[in-house]
């Protein structure tokens, strides 16, 4: 391209730098891989990309240190709070976030999201809402929906047995120690950028010092839930949306005046 | 007229999900039928004219693989 054309054409997005320059393992359509890129577009627009760390989890996000460029660690099984809670007590100064999925964060770190809420810790936790267990290969997980078929759950999912899915959202945002709480979904450009804003907003009430702050964000399966990446949208949208409805759940009085 | 952009996909990155193609508000996104990258997947690519580099198809990526322009028209360049 010679320099006329250059000046003729402005930018208007690039992949951002706070993602390594790798591919991911994600399946592709995997909604995982949205979540990382507005989660670093935020970092790299409130500039936070030298003090951030993140925490990892158990499940497909395991990986998550490989493909952000910032400081990372990886928790055992469910206790990426617990260890966000000691990163953010040592290293007050730092942005702590944890990436945790259902699997991770419903069931085996139940008791750890919990306490880290109640306790009100100044941690960002992003939770990726999938309805299964992803990486070991869909198996039926505390937020799989009733009737859900998943692969320990072949004739779909049976509340008289398996009870009902847990609405992660709204228990913790009963805790007087969280101040953000939010569900958004990624189905459609609309709600991937009220996602993001969402996701700034946890930030801001991190940097703030207000506590904890948790965005939900519903995803999509396609591999397991046997689908194209298109069609997992569409079942999302018919299926997991009237269940998990988006919306704020709680918010801090002092964060409902952040303008952002 | 619309205003005139283009994509360059990155074809190390993308997984030929479709979710571009589906979302493209021009439906000028198709993946390579001819091509597959080094995962073996048909990468997107702009199969007509009619892109206006609104940039919906970089929100739904998830490789973040594409990378949008829009031209500058002689008013916005003069401001």
């Amino acid at each position: 391209m010679n320099t006329l054309e250059q000046d003729l054409e402005k930018l208007v997005y690039e992949r951002p730098d706070t993602l390594v320059e790798t591919t991911t393992h994600y399946c592709p359509g995997c909604t995982h891989g949205v979540a990382h890129r507005l989660i670093a577009e935020v970092i790299e627009e409130m500039g936070l990309r030298d003090r951030t760390i993140g925490v990892a989890s158990v499940g497909c996000s395991v990986f998550a240190y490989n493909y952000f460029d910032f400081d990372f660690v990886q928790a055992p099984h469910g206790r990426a709070p617990a260890m966000a809670t000691g990163v953010k007590r040592t290293l007050p100064d730092r942005v702590v976030l944890t990436y945790q999925g259902d699997g991770d964060l419903a069931s085996i770190g139940m008791g750890e999201i919990v306490h880290a809420a109640a306790r009100g810790e100044n941690i960002t936790v992003v939770f990726l809402n999938n309805a299964n267990y992803g990486m070991t290969g869909g198996q039926m997980a505390p937020t799989t929906l009733p009737g859900q078929k998943t692969s320990t759950s072949p004739s779909g999912r049976d509340v008289e047995t398996a009870g009902f899915p847990i609405r992660a959202s709204e228990m913790l945002s009963t805790l007087d120690g969280s101040s953000y709480v939010v569900r958004r979904s990624l189905h459609d450009p609309k709600s991937i950028r009220l996602a993001k804003k969402a996701l700034r907003t946890a930030f801001e009430v991190q940097i703030r010092g207000l506590g904890f702050s948790m965005v939900e964000l519903l995803s999509i399966c396609p591999t397991n839930w046997g689908m194209t990446p298109v069609d997992s949208l569409h079942w999302l949208e018919s299926n997991m949306l009237p269940y998990y409805p988006v919306g704020d759940y709680k918010i801090n009085p002092i964060v409902a005046e952040i303008k952002i | 007229m619309p205003p005139k952009g283009r994509i360059e996909v990155d074809e190390k990155y993308c997984k030929g999900c479709e979710l571009c193609v589906d979302a493209c508000p021009q439906d000028v996104l198709g993946l390579a039928a001819e091509r597959i990258n080094a995962k073996g997947y048909h990468p997107a690519e702009l199969i007509e004219a009619g892109c206006t580099g609104c940039g919906i198809c970089t929100i739904v990526c998830p490789e973040a693989a594409i990378t949008v322009y829009r031209e500058v028209t002689k008013a916005q360049g003069n401001q």
